[in-house]
């Protein structure tokens, strides 16, 4: 049931490179990340390509495979006609290390960005009470598993390399609305969303949504409510009235 | 092997040319999981300078595999829960083996780490009240698994890692530096400790992956925790990085590794495709109603319980499906025994010939819950198997098998400090061992390394200060030398060996010959093996460059993965009894001497190999025994051994004069320091010889018709008189015994 199928993989480093072409063993039940593990056993030793864990659970995979973007451990190679190329690149929108392996470094820097959960300062570890529908939101924003796949997707960096100053990407603006939303955190999170993170930058077209692979609705869940809770803070009329009034800093309210 | 032409600006790097990039810590922890993360972070608290060495990127650690949840017995569901029943639970799981001093720890201090994960945000699922949730899980004896669905490690690695990054924003808030005092170093891998010319820790040296340069760490103390092993066998549920770096690492320093030979092979992995084979299934399917079946239909497990347990687990279906809605009036489903007894069933059903077309056997939660309800509690699985094998766990049954999981073995800590023999050294989590005994119960982990690492870096931090004007440790540049020539080797050397073919003979050899039935000429023919394997080992070649060359990785992971097969080959050989994680073919009853015996592995004289010398197990304070009934402690425990317990223990005590007991017991019980206690025991004459008498095979009790005598032996247990602990021995035996007609199993399978 195996067959030679056919690989263009791209190799190269920062300075440079191009796809190179491989015939390559593929096997029934296989998926895309054990045929580039193949080829680094059999033909290219030094060809780096990050993995973890191999079930989708730690999000290190990531890559282009037909020009979209993926988990190689989640890509399996029956979605592919035999006699089809497959296409390998590395995540676009991060500068490449080198082959499949790119600078992430981006969203860690956006990560730290992020205030910190801010919990009630009279509560004791043991006293925390919340019931399941209300950490339910926040839980759906928790399953990210940081494959970036997301951030690599999101035509606001993607293609717009002068943004990445000022947007934070839908990884890290999700992580905005999971603490907005987490039932005990006391921090004012509106304006930093729009003014910090660039939530403005986002126009709902659902990009990063189609690419997760722990099918978040990064989109319609956390982003727009996120949205409409910044819309409620700036344009409120009574909000804006108590502003001009008494100059409200964001951190109260 | 040859298209690498664009790295030539790459090329190999002399010391002599190459500026070593260094940096000073107060403390370094080796591994980002869980146990590093949190041993980090109580170090940092205690106001010291840290450095996180990570081998993949910050956040990926295997930690994220975990997936039912973590043990602490908060009491949340079942109000009766409580750390005596959960030591008893640790205890009993691990066969009597583990360090009790650790499970004491462990189930005592538990619960408030993981309400301390509340407070750096962690999201557990909830009760009615708005407490966290726990579920039921094997081997524990009331619902005490703190989880969010099944993915609870990646919650306790991200949360751990929000709380990093919480420090490092206090800390840019007061210096202007993120990592002024707590610094991750991704992507990194450590290739030697280093010591000072007195013995004590001084530092470390590694290389960053992306760059291929080589960096130095001088620190006083340095925490080990990197995990496990796993990356030795071909089929397992563990990550590339599972290559055994801390085991060796330590043992290369001078450290201990304690009772090798126990290694859990998880009952439920997936089996098909075979490009999956061994990526876990949660043991939470099982937790929540899951059933395994073997191809005839039939609910197996009833047939397996041992005898040691035979109290605890339903005798029948109906029983066991009434426990998951009245678990005060009935005993819990025999799928919900602890991994070594499922895992063991699981192979002998499939050596029988009554397994799936793949290999496996059946685990259906299909038919036990309604749809909505499995994509609710197991999403995780849901997707797994929905997208890498074409399988709806919702109408149908998964094939599962065993695979290789973890590592109860580890380095040699001091139960209270994680401190090892060599001062500055500290290990917590998986790396350590001792916590477990002789098989870990499922859900023990993560609050282990939670435990354990926080204890880790509360005790660094203290050695440190304890240093006082004597001043930091040294590194000596010719160490920093010597482990850089060691490490380049593989690229000077591109003509030689393909690692891969050396990693994967490597595999093979471990997953047949040393795997979940051990025969003791295979063990011996994998240790005959290891030895072609090492002089192999050092001809291995890397083509290509230092920037993120994998081939020359694996180069230098071989090193540790032998030497960590090394140690679990000798001392699989050497245990002759069956227990947990370690099953001899030609021994299948667990021996009361044995139990009284760790295994120490540590570095042979010249450094070529491993010497392996038995060392007594401490002895477990009485107060901590008297938490056990003695009927069941006699199943495990030598007449004599028991003496301490007084009256109660008198029918079995009669024949021995009491002077042999082992003393009573210091009260407080620091109990058994390792620092101290090794030195002891290593002029200690061992109890080598007395350790190799088997107890006479009982008559009666022949193997064979458990499900016949299941009836009659809960009636017989409770009369407990002396043939109790042979009739254990003989009884865990029978789980074994259809097992031991065949072969060293899943390996076979290998594709």
């Amino acid at each position: 049931m195996g067959y030679k199928g056919k690989f263009k993989v791209w190799r190269g480093d920062a300075s440079g490179g191009d796809l190179k072409d491989f015939e390559v063993e593929i096997n029934e039940g296989e998926v895309v990340l054990d045929i580039i593990h193949r080829l680094q056993a059999t033909q290219a030793p030094d060809m780096a390509c990050r993995w973890n864990c191999k079930a989708g659970k730690c999000g290190s995979c990531s890559a282009e495979i037909n020009g979209k973007p993926r988990l190689m451990c989640m890509t399996r190679m029956s979605t592919f006609e035999q006699d089809e190329t497959v296409t390998v690149t590395p995540l676009r929108t991060f500068p490449v290390i080198k082959d499949l392996v790119t600078d992430v470094g981006f969203n860690y820097a956006k990560a730290r960005e992020v205030k910190s959960f801010t919990p009630p300062k009279d509560l004791l570890p043991g006293e925390y009470r919340m019931q399941q529908i209300d950490v339910e939101r926040s839980q759906e924003f928790r399953k990210c598993i940081e494959c970036y796949l997301c951030q690599n997707t999101c035509h606001a960096v993607r293609d717009h390399e002068e943004n990445k100053d000022n947007f934070s990407g839908p990884r890290y603006l999700m992580r905005v609305a999971e603490l907005d939303m987490h039932p005990l955190d006391t921090a004012d999170r509106k304006n930093s969303a729009q003014e910090e993170h660039g939530l403005g930058f986002c126009n709902i077209t659902k990009c990063c949504t189609e690419v997760c692979p722990e099918h978040i609705r990064i989109t319609d869940n956390a982003l727009i409510p996120m949205k409409e809770r910044v819309v409620d803070r700036k344009y409120d009329p009574l909000v804006w009235l108590g502003n001009k009034i008494r100059r409200r800093t964001s951190s109260d309210a | 092997m040859t298209d690498n032409t664009e790295n030539t600006e790459n090329a190999v790097g002399t010391k002599s040319t190459e500026p070593v990039e260094r940096h000073s810590y107060d403390v370094v922890v080796i591994g980002a999981g869980g146990a590093g993360l949190r041993a980090a972070i109580e170090a940092r608290h205690a106001g010291k300078r840290v450095a996180v060495i990570s081998k993949s990127l910050f956040g990926k650690a295997h930690t994220v595999m975990a997936e039912g949840g973590a043990a602490a017995a908060m009491g949340n569901v079942n109000p009766k829960d409580n750390w005596q029943v959960h030591f008893r639970d640790t205890m009993r799981g691990g066969k009597f083996l583990n360090h009790f001093r650790m499970a004491e720890l462990h189930a005592k201090e538990a619960p408030d780490r993981i309400w301390e994960l509340e407070t750096w945000g962690a999201l557990f699922d909830r009760t009615k009240e708005g407490k966290i949730s726990q579920r039921n899980f094997g081997g524990h004896e009331y619902p005490r698994l703190a989880h969010v669905g099944d993915r609870t490690g990646l919650e306790l690695i991200r949360t751990l890692q929000q709380r990093v990054v919480a420090l490092q924003q206090e800390d840019k808030a007061s210096t202007g530096d993120y990592e002024a005092n707590l610094r991750v170093f991704a992507e990194t891998t450590i290739v030697r400790l280093l010591k000072d010319a007195s013995g004590r820790i001084a530092g470390a040296v590694g290389y960053y992956r992306e760059t291929g340069q080589f960096v130095v760490f001088e620190a006083p103390a340095v925490i080990m925790a990197t995990g496990g092993i796993g990356r030795s066998y071909t089929v397992t549920s563990n990550s590339w990085e599972y290559t055994g770096d801390g085991h060796a690492l330590a043992l290369l320093a001078g450290a201990a590794l304690v009772n090798m030979e126990f290694v859990q092979f998880h009952p439920t992995g997936m089996v098909w495709p075979p490009s999956v084979k061994g990526i876990l299934v949660t043991e939470s399917v099982r937790g929540d109603g899951g059933v395994l079946r073997n191809s005839e239909g039939k609910r197996f497990m009833f047939d397996y319980v041992p005898d040691v347990f035979r109290k605890q687990y339903a005798e029948t279906e109906e029983e066991a499906d009434r426990w998951y809605d009245d678990q005060e009036n009935n005993r819990r489903p025999p799928e919900l025994l602890p991994r070594d007894e499922v895992a063991r069933s699981i192979n002998s059903e499939v050596k029988a010939g009554r397994g799936t077309p793949n290999g496996g056997v059946f685990l259906d939660v299909s038919t036990r819950l309604p749809a909505e309800e499995i994509r609710r509690r197991l999403p995780s699985m849901y997707h797994q198997f929905k997208e890498l094998a074409d399988v709806d766990i919702t109408a149908q049954p998964m094939e599962v098998g065993p695979t290789c999981h973890y590592v109860m073995g580890g380095i040699e800590v001091d139960p209270d400090t994680q401190g090892t023999v060599v001062p500055g050294l500290y290990a917590a989590g998986e790396c350590s061992g001792g916590m477990h005994g002789s098989n870990r119960l499922g859900g023990n982990s993560l609050s282990d390394l939670l435990v354990f690492g926080r204890r880790a870096g509360l005790h660094a931090a203290e050695y440190i200060d304890g240093l006082g004007t004597a001043g930091k440790p040294a590194v000596a540049a010719a160490d920093v030398d010597a482990a850089l020539e060691e490490a380049l080797a593989p690229l000077a050397n591109a003509d030689g060996e393909n690692p891969y073919t050396l990693h994967h003979e490597l595999q093979v050899t471990m997953n047949t010959l040393v795997g979940i039935i051990r025969k003791p000429e295979e063990v011996s023919e994998a240790l005959t093996k290891l030895e072609e394997f090492k002089p192999r080992r050092t001809k291995v070649g890397a083509a290509g460059g230092r920037r993120f060359n994998p081939g020359w990785h694996v180069a230098l992971d071989l090193r540790n993965m032998l030497i960590v097969s090394e140690c679990v080959a000798k001392a699989a050989l050497e245990r002759e009894e069956s227990r947990g994680g370690h099953t001899r073919d030609d021994h299948p009853a667990m021996s009361s001497k044995w139990r009284q015996i760790n295994l120490i592995c540590s570095l042979n004289e010249d450094g070529s190999g491993i010497d392996l010398k038995h060392q007594p197990i401490p002895t477990i304070r009485p107060d901590l025994l008297g938490l056990f009934e003695v009927s069941e402690l006699q199943k495990y425990f030598t007449d004599e051994e028991l003496t301490v317990l007084g009256d109660s223990a008198e029918p079995v005590a009669e024949a021995k004069p009491a002077g042999e007991a082992k003393p009573a017991a210091e009260p407080e019980v620091k109990s058994e320091p390792a620092t101290e206690s090794k030195a002891e025991a290593k002029s200690e004459p061992e109890a080598k010889p007395e350790a190799k008498t088997e107890p006479a095979p009982i008559p009666g009790q022949s193997n064979g018709e458990k499900a016949a005598d299941t009836a009659a032996d809960k009636v017989a247990e409770k009369s407990t008189e002396k043939s109790a602990t042979a009739e254990a021995e003989e009884q865990t035996a029978q789980a074994e015994a259809e097992a031991q007609t065949e072969d060293a199993e899943t390996a076979a399978e290998e594709k």
